[in-house]
This record gives C-alpha cells, structure tokens and sequence, in this order.
C-alpha cells in the first residue's frame, strides 16, 4: 500500500470534470506556470499522508449527490507524480463504481517502458482525463510555464490513441496565450484528435495572486488583466468553439 | 350540489369543512416544463411600476412611508383603498390601511411599542389612544411585564433568552385562507356555531370559558370579513365561483389577518395547488386564459410584497429588512405519493421573472427528489438568476405533517387550519455553556443570572466536568425558558387574541409549543475544543472567564466529521429532552428550531469570548450553518453535517443559508442547473430540512452595500437565515455579517 501526499480536498467541485466533484488535490508540481493559482502545492514535501482507502471512504460519502454524471476528481498539484498512488485509488473507486477523472498537465509523461507500463495500467481506471494545453509553441511553453511542451502533446496523442476520452483545456492569458497563432495551433492541433470530448477556455484569474504573499513568492503577472467578455469570446471563435 | 362548486370531483368536503380533501380528490398534477407560462400583463407592469416607486420613495424617507397615528387597525377600520386612481387595473383588491404601504396603528400587542414605532419615523401618535390603552385597556406586553419573575426578567436582560414575542405579536399562525373561497363565509360560521353550542358540557373549567369566548371572537371576526368584502363590492357570504373570485376570497381572509395581528410572521401558507384547481376549471370552460391566470398570480403575489407593519427599533435588529414572512408554498408530493406540482406552482415562481425578484412573498420549494424534473430544473433556475427561494424537505416534513402543511414562518411546519402555534424566540445555548463554567453568572454584566452553582475553576477545561456543569445549567435554562414561554402566551391569547385567523382553522386545534437554540455550531466547537484539543481558560478579576486560549487542533462542525457532528446531534438531543420535561401552556407539543433568523448579529453582541475562539461581541453563525471559518473541505461536506441532524428533534425547523459564487456552480447556466439540483438531491435523500440557496458572488454583496443607489440593487434580495430581504434594507452591522459568511467558491 503507498501513500498519497495531501493538499487539500473540496467537495464540491462543479468545473472539474462532469457534474459534482470531489476534487482531491495532491501535492507537488514540476511546472511552475506564471499565472498558477495553487501555488501552494508545487512544493512537494512529505507532510500529509494518506491512503487510498481513506480517501475513497471520504469521498463517497458524497455519492448522493453525484447521480449519473459527478465523482471523483484528482487535481494538483500534479497527480501523475503520485502515479503508483493514482493507480491504486482509481482501482478502489472502480470497485465502488465511482466516475474517474485526471486533472493533469501530463508534464510527468514520457516514452519509456517503465513509465508507460504504469500509465497503461491507470488508464484502465480512468474516465476522463482533464488536460491542459498550456501553449503550443515549445518555446513560449518553457517560457510560460519552465518545463517543453513536447512531451506533454504526445501524452495528448497517446491518449487519443488508447481511446481515452479527454477534455482539453487552455487559461487564456491575456498577452501570454491569447495570440492568434496559439490559439490556432491548438485548434489545429486538437483538430486532428479523435477522443475530445469537449475543449473548455479557463479565463485567466487573479483569485490566487494572495497565496502568493503568504509563501513569500513573486508574482510575475502582475498588472495582467483578466481578460474581457469580448477577449473570450475572441478566443472561442479561434478555437471554433462558437 | 351548489353552483359555485360546478364541476369539482364530489367528496368528504362538501359536508365538512375539509380542504385536503377537496385538493386531493380534484387538483392536475403537472409534469411539463415551463414552455407555458405567460409574461406580465400590461396592468401588471403598470401596477409594478407604481409599487416600484412607492418602495423607492419609502427607502428615501427612511424605510416607511406613511403611518396611522389615530386609527386602531381592525378588519374594517378603513374604506376600501386601492393602489392607483384606477381601480380597474387591480384584479385582486385590498389594502391593509387607506393607502398602499402605510402601517397601520396596531396597540394591543403593546402601546408602547406601537408609540415608538410611530415615533421613531417623525410620527405623533394620538393621545387619546394613549390614554385609552393605558388607563382602561391593557395590552400583551403589560401583561407579560405584570406577571413576570424578577428572574425571568433578569435572564431576559442579560440575554440567555431572547427575542421573546413580548414586544410584538407570536404570529406564525396560518389561517386556512382557502376556506373563505371554497366555502364562503356563511358556511364557515354555521360550521363555527355548531363548534360553540357543542363547546363544554355546562360545567365552567377555565378551558371552557376561555373556548366559548374565544369561538364568539371568532365568528365576529368571520361576519366583519364580510363587511370588509363588501365594501370592495365583493359578496364573500358564498363560496368563490370562479378563479378571480377564489383569489379574492383567500386575499380578503388573509388581509382580515394582516389588518388584525403584526406578527412577526405572516404567513400565507399553501395556497398555489388550492388555486389552480379553480385555474383549471376556469381554463377548460373557456373563462379564463393563461395570461389572465398569470396575472392573477402576479396581482395577488404583489399584494403580498406590499404587507407592512410598524415596528420598532429593537425588534428591527432581531429580523432585519422589514420581513413579513409572507411564507407560500409550492410543490411537495401527497401521501398517496402523486406528485402536487401543479401549473401554479411555476406560475407562483414565474412572478420572480414577470416582476424581479423580491423577499416576499417568501418563497418555499416543498422538495422532495421525486418531484417534477422539470420543476426541480425551474425552480434552481430561477435560484440561480433571484436568490430568492428556500427549499424545504418535504419527504422529512410528510410523514409528520401531511400533504397539507404550511410553513409558518422560515421553517416551521404546521398543518393548514388545523393546527396553530405558540412561537417562542429562543435560548442562547452558547452562553448557556459560558454560565456553566462561571458558575451562573454572567459573562458581561457579572451578574448572577444563572443558579449559584460551583464555577469550574480549573486552569485547562475538562470535558467531563463541562459537560456535568453544563448539562446542569441546560437544566435550569429550559425549566425557566419554558415558563417564561408559558406566561407570555397566556397574555396573548388573553390580550391579543387572533380571531380572524383562528376563525379560519378548526376549533379542536392541536398546538405546538416552538422553542428555538441559538448559538448551536458555537457550542459544538467549543466542546469539540475542549475534547480535542487543550483549551485554557483566562479569567478576569472577578474570577469569570474573559478569553480561552486553544492549544492544538479540534474538529469542528461543518466538515463532516463525526467527532464534531456528534457532539452536535447531542446538543439538539439533550436540549429538546429536557424542554420536554416541562408542563407546556394548553397542553401544547414542544419542539424546538435551529434558527436564528438575522438575530444572530443581536445574539453575538451580548455573548462573551467562547472555548471555540469566537470573541466576544462578534456575531454567532446563524441559524444551524457551521462557524466562520469552519468549513474547510467544501459546500457538500458542510451539508453533509447539517444532514445529520435529525429533524425529530427539531421539528420547527433546522435553518441553513449556503452562498455558492456562480463560477464554482457551474460554467452556464445550464450547467449551473443541474448541479443544483444534485446539490438538492443529494443534500435533501439524506434527510436534511432546510436550505436557503444564494447564488451571487461576495464582490456583488461589497459593491451593493458601497453603492446602494444603484437601480440593480434596488430589489437585490438574498436569502439569510429563514427569509429573504432586500441586501440594502439590512442594518451595516449585518451587511457586513452576510459578507463574512462562507461563500462557497472553488479556485
């Protein structure tokens, strides 16, 4: 049995994956994205155990209200850190018949046989995964966020190929990711998938900027806005949402 | 049969004054969806617009806009008045004064308080009804004050009970208003005639005598409706014979209500299902269209946003925003399980869109996750765009009430026209905690309120000695609180009786008796405090507890944890079994409520420093929500733990208020819906009671208390605990308590 690393849980989440969630968000991140509003779990130090019992317990307590399209979301934090851990709750909340969702950056992705062996497996137990396209030029991307994009569109690609089905998602920042040919090359990119389900625009907010004071971290977007009705609608037009 | 009747499936009701009956044997449930309501009519919009203003004028001179200084309120103390010089825009009638929002003078439940209100807004009362009211008449409230204990009197100024209705009328008695149409006045007084000549057996017990003469008040009531009627052109000796008349009926018995008795809750009851079986038969025979019946729906629901009474500073900080508790319920399933949403229940909900939203009439979904999909989706969609309804557990409330209860004030049920209620404010179990470890004397003015028992004088609390000590002082304060209870609905019933809404219920009345707990999540956390964690206690120099000092980490109350949910079902538990022990007035059932209303603003600012870290002053969470602060794991783990609550021990009520930011319910509106009703369905199949349900975000309620001049605000109702009120008729103080309140909103 392993155990989970903790942040924080919120029992209802209704933007998180279909219907009502139990969001279950996990310490530490590799990505350290200018305009993230947790950044209270990058840091992944080992602090709050957990095990994948106990949290399927807590979780379901909520069933009531999940009917035939809620359940559980993992969040972060980046869940895929925790992958041994992942493998072994979704495997419990299939035993209960519990809708599974992954809210993850797929930055831990990669080509090889270890990885993969494990991935495939929690892919068994896995719903919908819920990921991000954070820029779709590579080098925009590592300016945005520390880490390549390169990885993290073929994790989109290998999902599509195992016929997963995902939800793709992208926080538009105003002069950071609101450029035409960005959203296009997302557009295009997605275009070619078989497996999205749905393609969702995070406005970019500034709820999380005061975490930032109380960890002693600059906050490098300062002074950008969120974006407008009209910016958003922009976007979505791009991205042939409307 | 007789002609009004025409067409309405036979029945018990027709001997009998039985108005379940008749709904039961004759109304249509509906299972579409909304398609077919109508918009406003234009009378409707110009009656709207007239009231608009009036409210607007009202506000600018300082929350009232006319009052009586010469006339005692009676049913017919006024000519028939209208809201415009054209009379024929109205299609249901009747004012409770001369003009539309003028409060009326109403001495009996105190002259004092009816002076004070009339002067406190720049009005003189009249002298001579100074001198009437206390030189040859008496009033409730002196009543009360001629009979109390110097230790009631002393546990009333330091606080532990509060909000008694000795300053003001009990109300929460519902009138079956639906008898006036169904069966018209003459029926009813023959009906109450053979109740009199069938009252006792010749031997005078005071039971007797007080029944005798509380039926001949009773049928003068009932022949002053109709003088009433009357001069609005109406004949309301016999039954309604169609729709407009059937809502003209109930209004005239409602406003006999309203003109006679400033309670503090006014309640209309359930009279949408009622009215749409006359809806319908109107419809089928081709008199009546839908937008005729919408704008009935609209007309009379304006009437109930216009109920006003005069009252007084004091009782404005106990139940804050002017509210009326004009409680109407929709919804609901009958105990043959047929679903009773009818077409009127989405045309009752309809007024929020035809005329914006508004507090009154307050609004109350009868849920039960077996009704209408269609109307679960309704009314969470009109949550989300008004604010403006409160939901209430029909499958907790049925198997005790029936199919035919009213809600009688926020929460409470009781059974339409068949059973009445002696309200009873509450008791501040938070301090009550604080006179156990102080020995009985109170925290702020040092008092000894309380009985002399040994204060705990321990450094660190032990749980089990705060819980004998406790439990003991619990003891002491239900016994007094009860009779405190006892004596003031004695003055009532002897000094404000309220004939016109007793005439419309039946004379064999059943009586609940509704205690009520104020302080309950403060109380668990404190004891949770206490046996989790380490809590200190700082003491000032007289030896009583000024501050607590809490080492380590304690469950609270709100996040579904059993450790501090239990402690809570104890709570309700062991106060109820104790309010049980004592004698109650006429034989009444006791219940208690988990409900503050906004008097939990009142209520803080006279507790001191509590073992759970609230300080002293600062407000108590309302009603039965979780502390400030306490929530951490989310919306629905703070239901969970309200769910577990059972509603046995609490049947006037267990009151939650949840705010939800739009963003965290959903993307769309939509999608905002149907999360909503999950939330619902999963929060109500657990077998919680009550939720009121806001839907706005804490930058909306920050920006309407900077700017309340602006015309968006103007109606901007929120639900707090067991009502709605417009945000900018609340006092700063509790403007500023809504806003700290949790507002669910997920980063």
């Amino acid at each position: 049995m392993s155990l989970g690393n903790l942040h924080s849980i919120e029992t209802f989440g209704a933007v998180d994956g279909p219907g009502i969630r139990f969001v279950i968000f996990l310490k530490g991140c590799n990505l350290r994205c200018k305009y993230c509003h947790n950044p209270d779990t990058w840091c992944f130090n080992k602090n709050n155990p957990v095990s994948a019992e106990d949290l399927i317990n807590k979780a379901y307590r909520y069933r009531t209200y999940w009917k035939n399209n809620g359940g559980i979301t993992i969040s972060g934090g980046e869940p895929l850190l925790q992958i041994d851990f992942l493998i072994e709750l979704f495997k419990l909340a299939k035993d209960k018949n519990i809708n599974t969702c992954i809210d993850t950056s797929l930055e831990p992705f990669k080509n090889d046989h270890e990885f993969l062996k494990k991935f495939d497996e929690l892919l068994k137990y896995t719903d919908l995964f819920l990921v991000d396209i954070k820029h779709i030029d590579n080098k925009k991307h590592i300016e945005l966020t520390s880490k390549p994009n390169i990885n993290i569109l073929d994790g989109i690609k290998y999902l599509d190929d195992h016929n997963k089905k995902m939800w793709i998602r992208h926080v538009l920042v105003p002069t950071f990711t609101d450029d035409y040919d960005n959203l296009n090359g997302i557009y295009t990119f997605i275009n070619k998938l078989h497996n999205v389900e749905k393609v969702e625009i995070l406005p970019y907010h500034t709820f999380g900027v005061y975490k930032y004071k109380e960890l002693n971290l600059p906050y490098r977007l300062m002074g950008i806005k969120e974006p407008s009705e009209e910016e958003i609608l922009r976007a979505k037009k791009i991205l042939h949402l409307i | 049969m007789n002609k009004e009747w025409r067409n309405f499936n036979e029945g018990h009701w027709m001997s009998d004054v039985n108005v379940r009956d008749f709904i039961q044997k004759n109304y249509t449930p509906y299972e579409g969806d909304e398609s077919f309501l109508e918009g406003p009519s234009e009378a409707t919009n110009k009656l709207w617009d007239t009231l608009k203003a009036l409210q607007k004028e009202e506000r600018k001179k300082g929350g009232v806009l006319d009052m009586e200084t010469e006339v005692v309120s009676s049913i017919t103390a006024y000519k028939a008045s209208y809201m415009t010089s054209d009379k024929s825009l109205e299609k249901v009638v009747g004012l409770q004064t001369d003009k539309p929002l003028k409060r009326a003078f109403m001495p009996f439940g105190g002259i004092k308080m009816a002076e004070e209100a009339c002067t406190t807004y720049g009005y003189t009362p009249s002298q001579d009804l100074h001198t009437i009211f206390t030189k040859y008449h008496k009033t409730h409230n002196q009543g009360v004050f001629d009979a109390y204990t110097p230790e009631m009197k002393l546990a009333r100024h330091s606080k532990i009970i509060t909000g008694l209705p000795d300053t003001y009328g009990r109300g929460r008695i519902v009138g079956d208003y639906r008898r006036v149409a169904l069966y018209g006045i003459d029926f009813l007084i023959s009906k109450k005639e053979e109740d009199f000549a069938n009252c006792g057996c010749g031997i005078m017990t005071d039971e007797v005598i007080r029944l005798r003469e509380e039926i001949t008040d009773q049928i003068k009531a009932l022949k002053e409706m109709k003088v009433m009627a009357s001069d609005y052109g109406f004949d309301i000796s016999k039954p309604a014979n169609n729709a407009k008349e059937a809502f003209q009926w109930l209004y005239f018995g409602y406003l006999a209500a309203i003109k006679t008795q400033n309670g503090a809750a006014m309640s209309v009851g359930r009279i949408s299902t009622f009215l749409d079986i006359y809806i319908e038969r109107d419809l089928k025979e081709g008199t009546l269209t839908e937008k005729d019946a919408q704008e009935l729906v609209d007309h009379l629901v304006m009437k109930f946003r216009m109920v006003k009474f005069a009252r007084i500073p004091s009782y404005n900080q106990l139940f804050s925003g002017d509210p009326v508790w004009a409680t109407l319920e929709v919804a609901g399933l009958g105990m043959d399980g047929r679903d009773m949403v009818t077409k009127n229940d989405f045309r009752f909900l309809h007024t929020l869109e035809n005329m914006g939203p508004s507090p009154e009439p307050n609004l109350t979904v009868l849920y039960s996750s077996k009704i209408s999909e269609h109307f679960k989706k309704y009314a969470s969609k009109i949550s989300i765009t008004t604010s403006s309804i409160q939901y209430e557990n029909d499958d907790v409330m049925r198997p005790i009430w029936g199919d035919d209860y009213s809600i009688c004030c926020c929460v409470s049920a009781t059974q339409t026209g068949k059973e009445m209620q002696f309200f009873g404010a509450r008791a501040n179990l938070a301090k009550c905690l604080l006179y156990a470890i102080n020995g009985g004397k109170d925290e702020l003015n040092k008092k000894q309120v309380g009985p002399e028992y040994a204060p705990i004088t321990s450094e660190y609390l032990s749980y089990d000695e705060v819980m004998h000590k406790y439990d003991l002082m619990m003891d002491w304060l239900a016994g007094l609180y009860v009779n405190t209870l006892n004596l003031i609905q004695y003055m009532h019933d002897k000094y404000y009786y309220e004939a016109a809404e007793m005439a419309l219920i039946d004379t064999d009345v059943r009586r609940t008796f509704a205690t009520g707990i104020a302080g309950f999540s403060h109380v668990v956390d404190s004891l949770s405090a206490i046996k989790y964690a380490k809590v200190k206690v700082i003491r000032d120099e007289d030896g009583i507890a000024k501050d607590f000092e809490i080492e380590g980490d304690f469950p609270r109350y709100g996040n579904d944890d059993d450790r501090a949910d239990d402690i809570a079902v104890w709570l309700l538990k062991t106060f109820m079994t104790k309010i049980r022990k004592y004698h109650t007035y006429r034989n009444s059932e006791p219940t208690t409520s988990i409900l503050t209303i906004t008097s939990n603003v009142v209520y803080g600012k006279a507790t001191g420093t509590l073992p759970d870290g609230r300080k002293a002053g600062e407000p108590l969470a309302p009603g039965a929500n979780p502390s400030y602060g306490a929530e951490k794991s989310g919306l629905l783990a703070s239901l969970n733990s309200l769910a577990k609550l059972p509603y046995e021990y609490a049947l006037d009520g267990i009151s939650n208020t949840q705010t939800i930011s739009p963003s965290a319910l959903g993307h769309d509106l939509k999608e905002q819906t149907n999360n909503l009703v999950n939330i619902l369905d999963g929060y109500f199949d657990q077998g919680a009671h009550h939720l009121n349900v806001n839907v706005f975000g804490t930058e909306k309620l920050i920006d309407a208390m900077n700017h309340p001049e602006k015309e968006e605000y103007a109606n901007f109702t929120i639900r707090v605990s067991g009502y709605a009120v417009k945000f900018i008729d609340l006092t700063k103080e509790q403007q500023l308590d809504v806003i700290s309140r949790t507002c669910h909103k997920v980063l």
